[in-house]
């Protein structure tokens, strides 16, 4: 077990590896360079100087590089030059960084209490009428543009009907921050109205942003439990009699999830990518808004520090949901 | 529970070993794709062939082969069926920035214009056209280059393989939005190849991953042995043997990224990193310019979103039944 730790872990410093290396690359490949990137119509002889100084332009590239490698292990990713101007990147993404976490893990609480209970009952029911249009509500999840989702819920829920929020996380200024995660700090602080009023913020956002995960976890949770239906083991389990509840839960169940477990970690990916349309469309603040703002006003330090982060991320919750795996199922660890 | 499942299961017995026959059938019959596909009814029945007999009957299969020969047909008659010329703009009397950036339907215009008073009828008509170009090249360049990757690395297995999928690993770590935004911020002037670049690159590790995965299963098989025993050449039998048969999933994998193609495509626009020449107009890119009138007049997204949403649905549902279908597991 210890070893495929180690094993895993050294293949992600590998990746990051790699992932720096390109990261460096990107910024010096980009149109007519970083400075001029920077600068744009602005650029003059004099403003172009001192930026190429204050980068390090002109030295050689591997010096160049290991002064980015040695900076970015500090948490060093510069300042921001557009979304907080004078800000370091760092701490924009500490700033925003809790209100990503928090839609996200709403979106994919939502998919999960949703996609696997509707996955089992699906497959249970093969060709039924419940199996059929939660199939064919899934390939539409699936079609459906994430930020097309995203404003229709907004127009419809919150400003035709105005029942929930129209954008951003909260609307009391004064709420006592803690951790960062609304909801969190408003139980925390046992001020229950600024956590109802963040949740409800949270209701139109985390839906939009659920839809993609909920196609894909009830598409495997389906298929999977097929399959273990089909088992010697859970009609052994049947024919012996034991209760339907203990056969589901001990049998089918135990051993359908383990697919889901891996196709939940999967999911991080599509879900940050999705969080940079579901925040843009509700003005959400999080780093998925900042990445959209850095890409257009080509804040170059703080677009690599979040797309590594974002990556990071990815690699890290698929870490942990293979060395759960492991823990889970013992035939992984030996492979 | 129970007495759903208790009528159920003789039948279910029943069908599953005549599929068990069906399965040794097919692959025994089925040891080269291009060799399948030319096996009679009579003997053995192929892999595709047996997969057609199945699809043939499937609604869902049908129901997305309609939406995207309708799809084709539309792009290809667009230009004849249009009431108007998509980049001419007849209503431009009827736009006026303060009051009305957008004009209403009237006779001969049956939805209105644009903000530039163009017909905008005639546009989403004839966007097909530039839809159907951005979905199919960037899923071509995308199975390119993934085709290339995976085969170097299933074929040659060792250190090539460690390398080139370290390398796709990395680019699978970054959520795909922001490895397409991040290639087409690249490009100096954004342009619909620039859209077709960053959305295929995407692709390629997905394709790449795909493709060995099927090449490292084929380097053991029997026929590849074979081949090898026989003094065939290592490219023939990379070329030849190996790869036709580590196909099928890679084609699946093709019909469901012509949906998110045109998908991700939308979301560049969305994200102003898409095409801003819009003499030749794209539904993703249509929809992302609605987003500034979305307020007032919402139905300039929701007629391009529409179009989108049942295009890459007729995709997914052809791609996932043909999934099915070609899956031995799944033949119940």
């Amino acid at each position: 077990m210890l070893k495929f730790i180690i094993r895993r872990l050294l293949q992600l410093v590998v990746v990051l590896f790699v992932l720096s290396i390109l990261l460096f690359a990107w910024l010096r490949a980009l149109p007519g360079g970083v400075v001029s990137a920077m600068l744009g119509e602005r650029a003059t002889p004099e403003s172009r100087a001192r930026l190429t100084e204050a980068f390090g332009l002109n030295e050689p590239l591997p010096v160049q590089y290991w002064r980015f490698l040695t900076r970015a292990l500090q948490g060093d990713f510069g300042v921001s030059t557009g979304v907080q101007p004078g800000k370091t990147a760092t701490s924009i993404l500490i700033e925003r960084f809790p209100a990503t976490v928090e839609l996200s893990v709403v979106a994919l609480l939502l998919a999960v209490v949703v996609a696997i209970p509707l996955g089992y009952l699906a497959a249970k029911k093969r060709a039924s009428f419940l199996d059929n249009s939660s199939i064919v509500v899934s390939l539409i999840g699936v079609a459906v543009p994430v930020f097309f989702l995203a404003f229709l819920l907004k127009y419809v829920f919150a400003i035709k009907l105005g029942w929930l929020p129209v954008s951003g996380r909260s609307s009391i200024p004064d709420a006592t921050q803690v951790t960062g995660f609304f909801v969190l700090d408003g139980l925390l602080t046992r001020e229950w109205d600024a956590a109802w009023d963040a949740l409800k913020h949270l209701v139109l956002p985390g839906i939009a942003l659920a839809s993609i995960p909920f196609a894909m976890i009830f598409r495997i949770t389906r298929a999977s439990v097929l399959e273990v239906l089909d088992e010697d083991f859970v009609r052994t389990a049947q024919a012996k009699g034991l209760s339907h509840r203990v056969v589901r839960g001990r049998h089918i169940m135990r051993n359908a999830l383990l697919p889901v477990i891996t196709a939940v970690g999967l999911q991080v990916g599509a879900l940050l990518a999705g969080a940079v349309l579901t925040e843009t469309v509700f003005n959400f603040g999080g780093i998925g808004e900042a990445l959209k703002f850095a890409f257009t006003l080509r804040d170059y330090p703080v677009l690599q520090l979040l797309v590594f982060v974002a990556a990071l991320t990815y690699v890290l919750v698929n870490l942990l949901v293979d060395i759960l795996y492991a823990v889970v199922d013992p035939r992984v660890r030996t492979r | 529970m129970n007495d759903s499942q208790m009528p159920d299961r003789p039948r279910g017995l029943g069908a599953r070993r005549k599929q068990r026959i069906d399965d040794l059938a097919a692959t025994s019959g089925g040891t080269t794709v291009a060799e399948a596909g030319t096996v009679d009814d009579s003997g053995g029945v192929g892999l595709i062939a047996s997969a057609w007999r199945r699809l043939r009957r499937n609604p869902i299969f049908l129901t997305g082969l309609a939406i995207t020969v309708a799809f084709v047909l539309l792009a290809v008659l667009s230009p004849w069926i249009a009431p108007h010329d998509a980049a001419d703009n007849p209503l431009i009397d009827k736009v006026s920035r303060q009051s009305n950036p957008i004009p209403g339907p009237e006779p001969g215009f049956p939805l209105g214009g644009d903000d530039s008073g163009r017909d905008l009828l005639s546009r989403l008509l004839v966007g097909s056209q530039q839809t159907l170009l951005v979905g199919v090249f960037a899923t071509l360049f995308g199975l390119i280059g993934g085709l290339t990757l995976g085969t170097v690395a299933g074929a040659f297995g060792g250190w090539v393989d460690s390398v080139v999928m370290r390398i796709v690993d990395v680019m699978l770590s970054i959520p795909s939005l922001l490895l397409a935004v991040s290639i087409s911020a690249l490009a100096a002037e954004p342009s619909q190849w620039t859209v077709i670049i960053a959305v295929a690159v995407v692709q390629v590790p997905i394709f790449a991953r795909l493709l060995r995965g099927s090449m490292l299963a084929q380097r053991g098989k029997d026929h590849v042995l074979a081949a090898r025993a026989l003094g065939v050449k290592r490219s023939a039998i990379i070329l030849r043997h190996m790869l036709p048969n580590s196909l099928g999933p890679v084609i699946v994998q093709a019909t469901l990224v012509l949906a998110t193609a045109i998908i991700d495509a939308a979301a560049l626009s969305f994200l102003g990193l898409g095409n801003p020449d819009d003499s030749k107009p794209e539904w993703g890119q249509m929809l992302g310019q609605a987003q500034q009138y979305i307020y007032d007049n919402p139905h300039l997204a929701f007629y391009p979103a529409a179009c989108i949403i049942v295009v890459a649905l007729g995709f997914t549902l052809m791609g996932e039944s043909l999934r099915e279908a070609l899956d031995p597991k799944s033949r119940r």
